[in-house]
């Protein structure tokens, strides 16, 4: 019965979204203000209707009840809770069914606090919005719905893989998708900015929050997921260079540069159109990647069903979103007119190096993620393009960028001089090289990664904390003085400095434990110490125990540092037998300094067991690291001038933000 | 599909005893490099695995197979080429730099450099021309940009 309510008003809201796509459009065309205000009511009759529909479908995950096709392959009864609910979208129909409530959450957000926005760049925004869910809908309608009954309901269901019973995993979609479907409100506005024919500061300011959360919840569920990856997959490896990690990384990269040149359309009314088109390529991304990873015509890991009918949908309506907006594009790009000057070198300038660096890094990991299939298709070769291509080909480019960061986020706008600009930095720079030489000099290998990683971590944090002193003056002022500024400064400084320091701790997490990771593969007897590092271990026993849909073999691991006992670790191998598949648990003693990372294997012999131990420092600063940038970037979120409601007052509208 | 889905699953997320204790070298300089060339191989039957991590038996016989070759005394060329011959291109997860795929490794320098041509014009034309003659300013950006698109 409720999903039957369910199925009903996920129909009624493609109905309404039709409507919306095209009615608020036509009055935005003849300034007919009845037509526009309707997308209010329907962006939020359609959050009201697919909302209901979602509670629907969690309820029959509640309940169990298994005459829905999608509970009867994915979940079980004897499931813990948790898992029940997080199963609503550890399945294709279910997570699409999330993906659409997210992306009406946006618009009936719109329609809700949208009430500054000009009535015209309004409608508009929300039809473009509506097209793009009214053809999701189609496409769960047509292809995957979730609410499809089966005529003889099995007594149980199959259970959901084991992978994805955990949390890490279970939150991991949510974000994403958030970040996903986030772009699709950059896109919208881009669209509907290309049939106006104009950009200006009122735009951007309403573009960059939606851009800004999109890239926060996109940072913090790939970190999410890698970490997951980090703790589950069982040696720590904590990126793949999958297809399907790299479909969301993809959209992370771009959002990152939309981020930089709308500041400067905001700011400085220039990189019009470079912004809007980047705008548009954001969400193209996200689509692309809804497409790997549900499509299955690039193989991956995590790939949901792999279904050629779906895979066909979701190309076209790839091929129609993304052909209409650029088609849109090519024709009224050239409206968007620029005034600003700016000299040479100039934070603008700094900020289209950075547009480009990260477009062309994104290039790189898009022909890397399709040329296997692009080979396939025009050669005939089968070739695999793996982790060992991304990192020689992508990381360049990122060491470029942080390299030049701190110097381009510290110049002025409109004209700079580098020598100027320089002279702030340049005790930044000398700590930083000073470290990079001592840890150059206290290693005993001769590997530059170290050294160099971690002398570009320090540049990027100095280079932020810098930043934020000499916004506040401190040279010119005693130290009273400059906290006061400091703190008087405005939340976009701040979000910014944290978001790049953020940024500084993750690439010294990655130099720490790719150059000096410590791994040691052994059989060991029951009460036999072994060395790894600076660390002893000793296995004491393995105990067999079962939990409550799974069995489970843990061993019990000391460790010791100088004698002295540091942590007990707990690996565990378990069996889910409902799936008839097992899975390893390694246990990690986490530090801030280094993990502990033990992995029980098979046992050997009469009292042996394979061990796998791993000593990896600092490991935790890479997921930390992107938790602070998302910090920043909601700092950055918080700041007044969005508060004041994107400021799209009529004045507000031709002058762009003074320069400071 | 459910069921490949499931298999694709299994492959990859077995426990992970990739490299087995009883499989390790004793000389340390050796094993060194026998990871380090494993870690550039794929699993053939796992989704963008390599063997060293993988629990597969192909995995095992390829990481074997890698070790048999340094032992008797191959460079770490000599073994991957080896094994491309017996397996194919499709093996290695970094592809060969070729003619074929000169598009692959290309792609990042060229659009780099069309990039900051582009970037440098734009920039250029800023901080020159203090007004504008708006007509023929947007005809320009749209070229452009449609340089920029076409990249």
């Amino acid at each position: 019965m409720f999903a039957e309510i369910g199925h009903f008003t996920v129909l009624l809201a493609f109905t309404v979204s039709i409507v919306q796509s095209v009615v608020p459009l036509i009055g935005a065309q003849k300034n007919w203000a009845g037509w526009m205000r309707l997308a209010d009511t329907t962006a939020l009759a359609q959050f009201i209707l697919i909302g209901i529909s979602f509670v629907a479908l969690t309820y029959s995950f509640v309940v169990s009840d298994f005459s829905l096709a999608i509970v009867a392959a994915n979940s079980h009864s004897a499931k813990p809770m948790l898992y029940k609910i997080t199963g609503v979208w550890g399945n294709h129909e279910g997570s699409m069914l999330l993906w659409i409530l997210i992306l009406v959450f946006y618009g009936a957000l719109v329609a809700l606090f949208g009430r500054n926005l000009p009535s015209a760049l309004k409608a508009r925004v929300l039809s473009v919005q509506a097209m793009i869910s009214a053809a999701f809908l189609a496409f769960l309608i047509f292809t995957s719905n979730p609410f499809l009954r089966i005529s003889v309901p099995p007594a149980d269901g199959n259970d959901l893989n084991p992978l994805l019973q955990d949390p890490g995993l279970a939150f991991h979609p949510p974000f994403l998708y958030l970040g996903y479907v986030g772009l699709s409100m950059s896109f919208s506005f881009a669209v509907a900015a290309l049939i106006e024919g104009r950009v200006d500061a009122a735009w951007a300011r309403w573009v960059r929050p939606w851009t800004l959360l999109a890239w926060v919840t996109l940072t913090i569920g790939i970190a999410l997921g890698s970490w997951w990856a980090y703790y589950e997959l069982g040696w720590g490896g904590w990126w793949f260079w999958d297809p399907v990690e790299n479909a969301s990384f993809m959209p992370w990269l771009i959002a990152a540069a939309l981020l930089h040149s709308a500041i400067v359309v905001e700011k400085r009314d220039a990189l019009k159109s470079w912004t809007v088109l980047l705008a548009i390529l954001a969400f193209s991304f996200s689509l692309i990647g809804t497409f790997i990873v549900r499509s299955g015509v690039i193989t991956s890991v995590h790939a949901f069903a792999n279904d050629p009918e779906r895979g066909v949908f979701i190309l076209a309506i790839l091929t129609v979103a993304i052909g209409g907006a650029l088609t849109l594009y090519a024709a009224r790009a050239g409206q968007l007119r620029t005034t600003a000057v700016f000299g040479l070198i100039s934070r603008e300038s700094g900020l289209v190096l950075n547009n480009l660096l990260l477009v062309v890094a994104t290039a790189v990991v898009f022909f890397g993620t399709i040329w296997p299939l692009v080979a396939e298709l025009t050669t005939g070769r089968k070739l695999s393009v793996g982790a060992p291509f991304f990192d020689a080909a992508f990381t360049p480019f990122m060491i470029v960028l942080v390299a030049i960061l701190p110097l381009g986020a510290i110049l002025p706008w409109k004209r700079a001089q580098v020598g100027k600009s320089f002279k702030n930095l340049r005790g930044a720079l000398a700590l930083s090289i000073a470290l990079g030489v001592l840890v150059w000099s206290l290693q005993t290998g001769g590997r530059m990664l170290a050294p160099f990683g971690l002398a570009l971590a320090a540049w990027l944090v100095l280079g932020a904390i810098l930043d934020l002193l000499v916004r506040a003056r401190y040279r010119e002022n005693p130290i009273g003085t400059t906290l006061r500024r400091l703190r008087n400064l405005p939340r976009s400084d701040w979000g910014k400095a944290v978001a790049h320091a953020g940024l500084g701790l993750t690439v010294f997490g990655i130099a720490a434990i790719t150059a000096w990771e410590q791994e040691d593969i052994r059989v060991v007897e029951l009460n036999e110490r072994f060395v790894v590092g600076a660390y002893e271990f000793q296995l004491n026993k393995v105990v067999n125990q079962k939990g409550k849909n799974y069995s489970a073999q843990i061993g019990s691991v000391t460790a010791y540092k100088n004698n002295r006992e540091v942590a007990e670790l707990r690996p565990e191998k378990r069996f889910y037998p409902v799936q008839q598949m097992p899975t390893t648990e390694a246990a990690i003693d986490i530090g801030l300094t280094r993990d502990l990372y033990v992995v029980l294997g098979d046992k050997q012999g009469d009292s042996g067991w394979t061990i796998r131990t791993y000593i990896k420092p600092f490991s935790n600063w890479i997921w930390i690291g992107s938790l602070v940038m998302a910090l920043g970037g909601c700092l950055s979120l918080t700041d007044r001038r969005y508060r004041v409601a994107g400021a799209a007052r009529p004045s507000a509208r031709r002058v762009a933000q003074p320069a400071e | 599909m459910r069921n490949l889905f499931l298999i694709l699953v299994l492959l990859f997320a077995t426990p992970l005893f990739a490299v087995e204790p009883d499989e390790i070298l004793d000389d340390p300089v050796l094993e060194q490099r026998a990871r380090d060339i494993s870690k550039g191989l794929r699993c053939l039957v796992c989704r963008n695995e390599n063997i060293d991590s993988s629990n597969a038996g192909i995995a095992k016989d390829l990481r074997l197979l890698v070790r048999e070759r340094l032992v008797a005394g191959d460079s770490n060329t000599e073994a991957v080429d080896f094994i491309v011959d017996r397996y194919g291109e499709y093996v290695l997860l970094k592809p060969r730099m070729s003619r074929e795929n000169a598009v692959l490794y290309l792609t990042g320098p060229v659009l780099l450099v069309l990039g900051a041509i582009g970037a440098f014009l734009y920039l250029r034309r800023r901080s020159r021309r203090p007004s504008q003659p708006q007509g023929e300013l947007s005809r320009e950006e749209a070229e452009r940009l449609a340089q920029l698109l076409k990249d």
